[in-house]
């Protein structure tokens, strides 16, 4: 008979990550008038600081407020805005809300994909673009739209998609 | 300072009336101008920023500082021409405006040598001619604005213009001058019924709420809007967001609630901002707050963010959300009237809802219950987009025609194309054809003909647009939020879309056509929230009014029972 296999122990928090994020954090959770029913704003707060929500900030919140991680995690990956992977340097959000799907969205984040190489969600090898499909941003007059970071693209064709992904490419290694 | 009274109200609206008259009295002989440009969402994403500072920056090296002034407004409906820039009191009304050339030309034509920049008037598609004011656009003429009232009008960050026309003046006449029933009968009288897509009269569920004997109670407004397609209550709350807070204050005092939340989705940064800037103002001219208007009543807001999840718009997975969990809906009864927000009585109402509860509360029910059809009084505003020329916000009475929107207000189908179908209501609703186009809209007559009224998502498709992908799209959408909580739910909107995605990839035998049939009315009759309830809705109206293109992708395909064999085996027929 094998050994059972040794479980992962819990790392302790915050290793890898930066311990001041941490604090500021904590801090927060410290400056709310009541933690009831306040998971949801801690979680925004803390994607805000740490970017996404890692295992080791879960449970960070959830040791924080005494409740299991589990319920932490229920309701992390219920929600799409929330997010466990860091995301790139750039963020491409296609709108996928019916009016720039009937003026086609499904083509142009077809194309994103294809460029890139990666699907919906996934971030590219180099860190450089994470792709979204993102419900109604509440621009159709624009429609199809497209944003990078936080600028809109409107009226985007699928041959503007090269474009794009262009100016970004060229930025990053001007950088560099 | 605090106001704490009607007088003191009224005393600070004379103060601050001519920071608007410019706007509304238009015959005012006057050396002055308000430049008026659109700071929403549609007309933010196309410069409409940069349009203002090079519009504030000209008037300032032409030194007309002391007689222009550039105004940040909310939106003004027409989305496709955007950045808007409105010129008062001349009432001209500029389309497309750019940040250089047009600019300048504005400044240096229409300000200085008072003459209008034709260029950038709007042109109709149709006549080729250019309209000189707003009304005379199609896209205007039958529009009436009732919840929309102040977007594009006042300057959303700033409490005194909210004033001046006439704002607060609701509230201070309900806890001042009427009782809490009184409130509640003017609401029932009226007719309004809920404009996030249930159509419940809001007088009747905050009656229920009131009778509930609770000391703590609350009362929440939904802008979770999560309709891809509609964006209605977004440009109501970056608009006019102190009209949303004085309805909520009136709803508190009403059904007997200190504390108001507002759900709103984390995606909407600007509604979010403008918001916390009229609740930060609102508190400190102490219409929220420790007893409003020199009354016992106290009232306050908060914010609460969303975090993505369409579930979320019913009511009882909001409740859930707001108190920090999975945003899973409950069984209804009990209602959150009678046990909602930590258990207390809580009234839900969505942002479009309040937006009318002032104007009914100060132009009184009866004036409100004589716009509309018999049974949907009141305006409704539609976020008109798809395939149509003139894509924006409408606001309009109902009973309305869908072809009058179409057509008339939407200016008719792009390039020229054939008008195929309309989806109302978002994914829950459904399709309607050529033949419906002259039903009147409203909540009753959209379910006869297989579809509902929803938020107010109008999607408009043209000849093009292949039904089953649409029906399709719609279920990718469904099966994504669903919230997973009920079999039908998680497992039938997965089925179901995966026996779409066999059809359209030409896999399908009529066998599949059938279990698809029998599996919608399924998930349609057993699940648990209306989310689900609703989610084959397009499955269903599309084999309703599109059987064909459902045949086109399965006719080539070897199947067992043969073309033409197919005999439905539920009872439910598609034929119309």
């Amino acid at each position: 008979m094998t050994k059972p296999q040794e479980i992962d122990v819990i790392k302790p928090v915050g290793e890898e990550l930066p311990q001041e994020k941490f604090q500021e954090l904590e801090s927060y959770i410290n400056s709310l008038e009541t933690t009831k029913g306040a998971l949801i704003e801690i979680l925004h707060k803390a994607q805000e600081i740490f970017g996404y929500l890692p295992r080791d900030v879960q449970l960070f919140v959830a040791r924080k407020l005494g409740i299991p991680g589990a319920e932490v995690y229920g309701v992390v990956s219920f929600y799409s805005y929330f997010t466990t992977k860091p995301g790139g340097k750039h963020t491409i959000s296609v709108c996928m809300g019916t009016a720039c799907f009937v003026r086609g969205a499904d083509k142009i984040i077809e194309r994103f994909k294809e460029r890139l190489g990666i699907e919906a969600n996934e971030t590219t090898e180099d860190g450089l673009f994470t792709l979204k499909d993102v419900r109604c941003l509440g621009a159709c007059g624009l429609a199809p739209v497209v944003v990078v970071d936080d600028k809109v693209y409107g009226r985007v064709k699928v041959e503007d998609v090269d474009d794009i992904i262009n100016t970004y490419r060229r930025e990053g290694a001007a950088v560099c | 300072m605090l106001i704490k009274s009607l007088e003191e109200l009224s005393q600070i609206k004379q103060q601050y009336t001519h920071k608007i008259s410019l706007r509304l009295q238009r015959d005012t002989p006057t050396t002055e101008k308000h430049i008026l440009v659109c700071a929403g969402t549609g007309c933010h994403a196309n410069e409409s920023d940069l349009v203002i500072k090079r519009l504030e920056a000209t008037i300032k090296t032409r030194n007309l500082s002391d007689k222009v002034k550039v105004i940040r407004t909310g939106c003004f409906g027409f989305c496709e021409q955007g950045p808007i820039v409105k010129i008062e009191p001349d009432n001209v009304f500029y389309v497309r405006v750019g940040p250089r050339k047009d600019v300048k030309d504005i400044v240096d034509e229409h300000i200085i040598k008072g003459e209008r920049v034709e260029r950038l008037l709007y042109e109709d598609p149709q006549t080729k001619e250019r309209a000189h004011t707003q009304e005379e656009m199609a896209f205007y003429k039958k529009q009436q604005r009732v919840a929309l009232r102040n977007c594009g009008l006042i300057n959303p960050e700033d409490i005194y213009e909210y004033i001046a026309v006439g704002g607060y003046e609701a509230l201070g006449k309900a806890l001042t001058q009427m009782s809490r029933a009184e409130v509640i009968e003017v609401v029932k009288k009226s007719g309004l019924r809920g404009r996030g897509g249930g159509g419940f009269p809001t007088g009747l569920k905050w009656e229920i709420t009131s009778k509930q004997e609770d000391e703590e109670k609350f009362i929440i407004c939904n802008a979770d809007e999560g309709d891809p397609g509609a964006f209605m209550d977004r440009s109501i709350l970056e608009g006019d967001p102190h009209s949303v807070i004085e309805a909520m204050a009136i709803g508190g005092y009403a059904i007997g609630a200190t504390k108001g939340i507002v759900y709103i989705r984390a995606e909407y940064p600007l509604a979010i901002s403008r918001l916390n800037t009229a609740l930060a103002q609102a508190r400190e001219l102490g219409l929220l707050g420790e007893g409003i208007f020199g009354t016992d009543f106290s009232f306050d807001v908060r914010l609460k963010y969303g975090a993505g999840a369409f579930v979320c718009g019913e009511e009882t997975a909001l409740i859930k959300s707001c108190e920090g969990k999975r945003g899973e809906p409950n069984y209804k009864p009990p209602y959150p009237a009678e046990q909602g927000y930590w258990g207390k009585p809580t009234c839900v109402n969505n942002v479009e809802t309040f937006a009318n509860i002032p104007m009914i509360m100060t132009k009184g029910a009866e004036w409100f219950a004589s716009l509309g059809t018999e049974k949907s009084k009141g305006t409704k505003v539609f976020a008109l987009a798809g395939k149509v020329n003139n894509v924006g916000l409408v606001e309009v009475p109902m009973g309305t025609t869908l072809r009058e929107i179409i057509f008339d207000i939407g200016g008719g189908i792009r390039e020229g194309k054939k008008f195929k179908a309309v989806q109302t209501g978002g994914p829950s609703g459904g399709v309607i054809t050529k033949k419906d186009l002259d039903t009147p809209i409203d909540y009753d007559h959209l379910l006869e003909i297989g579809s509902m009224m929803g938020s107010g998502g109008m999607i408009v498709m043209d000849e093009d647009d292949n039904m089953v992908n649409i029906a399709k799209f719609y279920l990718e959408f469904t099966m994504d939020e669903a919230c997973g909580r009920c079999a039908p739910g998680r497992i039938g909107t997965k089925r179901l879309y995966e026996l779409l995605h066999k059809i359209t990839s030409g896999q399908a035998t009529m066998a599949d056509m059938d279990a698809l049939k029998q599996l919608a009315y399924m998930v349609k009759d057993s699940s648990l929230c209306g989310l689900c309830q609703t989610a084959p809705n397009p499955v269903i109206s599309t084999m309703k009014h599109f059987w064909d293109e459902y045949m086109a992708f399965v006719k080539d395909v070897d199947h067992p029972q043969g073309e033409g064999r197919y005999v439905p085996k539920n009872k439910i027929g598609l034929e119309s």
